[in-house]
């Protein structure tokens, strides 16, 4: 899987990151760094429900 | 279970629905929502629908669709009675549905002040047809707003109104904004953040009554003085919809009662703004936030599914956000007025902190202004009880994250 999330909709209030640090950060800078776009299967679940968590549905998952 | 019945399609009611399905649920699904819109979501309604900058199209909810989730659906369809006993929900169009599992979601309605008239040019905001109303009023009618409430809705009104290039007055009964529930000190910073983009404050002042007989032309206030308006925004805060549960048999005190786990009767649950739950650490609470209607959605449906028995408890930390101009605000736990409030990064001159908010020697809630990142790391830490001293110990003011 591949994680894409687009930054014109994100707003940087580090949800994604509360459910999959592994995935997401939002540093100092008050920007959202994406730490791994090809994440682990095992991470699978938590990407979906940071998907389903992110107010402003700016994540998305492609298959690769 | 063969028939699951969902009332409220939004938030709270879509996710259930969707968890329903993702779960297993192969039986007859049916999703029963008074409103004629396909699910949407509202944050952006005080927002950037109601700057211009979106339009209805994009404040549709993601996977609500009924082919998705093979759900028989009623739209524009109210649920007037519940019987607990009968196990069976009766619609406004004469329906009547029997259920073996039902999930309460009608979420919450805007109190109105009680001089409050049908007249054209008052609003309140709530739906997109009220969010349609108010966009189409202020771009008919771009004279000046009055805005009643500074709490997160009307505070939010008020900054997309100025967006809009609007003069824009804010009254509010308690002496600042959001002071009902962040207090003073967070309520101060908010208050210069609005008195600084031009919106006139009238704080601590009630409304005595309504001018204008064909259109709102101003209101009365408690202070003897009157402001002029041509669109009023009334946003006094909300009321969980539990009028059509009145006598079902379902328990209803400013909400819809559930145990630890949503429950409210034998295979019924609630979630969202409707629902009044027994939080493990926060005792009896109602929560009106966005994240909330999902996660307890979610719970509330999976606890549906596993049948009778104590169930697993919704302990969630609660966590919402505000946008007003270029702040976002962000809180977390319980922060209540009454509480000891610390900053512990950033500053208020900056316009840029986190305050953790004590009571009882344990950390209640923080609250972050521009410091996202922040206020998330707080989150996490606020699953488990931390004491005030440690807390406010092991953080030094003015450090920067
Ligand atoms: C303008 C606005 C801005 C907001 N901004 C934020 C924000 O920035 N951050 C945040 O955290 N939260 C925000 N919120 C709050 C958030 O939107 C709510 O917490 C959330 O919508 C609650 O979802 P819900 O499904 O419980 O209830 P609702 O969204 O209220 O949905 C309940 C549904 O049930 C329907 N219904 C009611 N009674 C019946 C009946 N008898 N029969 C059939 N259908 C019925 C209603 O019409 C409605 O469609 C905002 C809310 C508004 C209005
Ligand atoms: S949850 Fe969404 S909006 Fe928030 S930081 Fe993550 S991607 Fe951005």
């Amino acid at each position: 899987m591949r994680v894409v999330v687009d930054f014109d909709l994100c707003e940087s209030n580090a949800i994604c990151m509360a459910v999959a640090p592994e995935v997401f950060e939002v540093r100092d800078d008050d920007f959202l760094y994406v730490l791994d776009d090809h994440p682990d299967e095992s991470l699978r679940d938590k990407v979906e429900e940071a998907v389903r968590r992110c107010p402003k549905q700016a994540i998305s998952i492609e298959e690769d | 279970m063969r028939t699951i019945v969902v009332v409220g399609a939004s938030l709270a009611g879509v996710r259930a629905a969707a968890t329903l399905r993702a779960k297993g649920f192969d039986g007859r699904l049916v999703l029963v929502g008074d409103e004629q819109h396909e699910p949407y979501d509202r944050p952006p309604l005080s927002k950037q629908f109601l700057a211009g900058e979106w339009d209805a199209g994009r404040v549709t909810l993601p996977d609500a669709t009924p082919a998705s989730l093979d759900v028989e659906r009623h739209r524009g369809t109210r649920a007037v009675t519940l019987d607990v006993a009968d196990r069976r929900v009766d619609l406004d169009d004469g329906e009547q549905i029997r259920f073996d599992g039902l999930v309460v979601a009608t979420g919450a309605t805007p109190r109105r002040l009680p001089s409050q008239p049908e007249l054209p040019g008052v609003h309140v905001l709530r739906t997109l047809d009220d969010a349609l109303a108010l966009r189409a009023d202020l771009e008919r009618t771009p004279g000046r707003v009055v805005v009643v409430g500074a709490g997160f809705i009307g505070a939010e009104v008020a900054a997309t109104c100025r967006g809009r290039g609007l003069p824009v007055t804010l009254v509010e009964a308690l002496p600042l904004p959001l002071a009902r529930v962040l207090g003073e000190t967070v309520g101060r910073v908010v208050a210069a953040v609005h008195s600084d983009h031009g919106v006139d404050l009238r704080l601590g002042v009630g409304v005595e009554g309504f001018v204008g007989t064909g259109r709102v032309e101003g209101l009365r206030l408690g202070d003897g003085t009157s402001v002029r308006a041509d669109v009023v925004v009334v946003g006094i805060g909300v009321a969980p919809t539990t009028g059509w549960l009145e006598g079902s048999g379902l328990r209803l005190a400013d909400g819809v009662v559930c145990d630890p786990s949503c429950v409210a009767a034998d295979g019924i649950v609630a979630a969202g703004d409707v629902a009044r739950w027994a939080h493990p650490r926060y005792g009896s609470i109602r929560v009106e936030h966005w994240e909330n209607a999902i996660a307890q959605g979610e719970h509330a449906a999976a606890r549906l599914l596993a049948g009778s028995g104590p169930g697993e408890p919704f302990s969630p930390v609660p966590w919402f956000w505000s946008d007003q101009y270029d702040r976002k605000l962000q809180a977390v736990g319980r922060p209540s007025a009454g509480d000891e409030v610390v900053v512990v990064d950033g500053s208020l001159a900056e316009r840029r902190f986190v305050a953790l908010y004590g009571r009882d020697g344990v950390v209640q809630g923080a609250v972050g202004m521009n410091r996202p990142s922040a206020v998330v790391r707080w989150r996490d830490r606020l699953a488990e009880p931390v004491g005030w001293d440690e807390a406010v110990a092991g953080a030094t003011p003015g450090r920067r994250g």
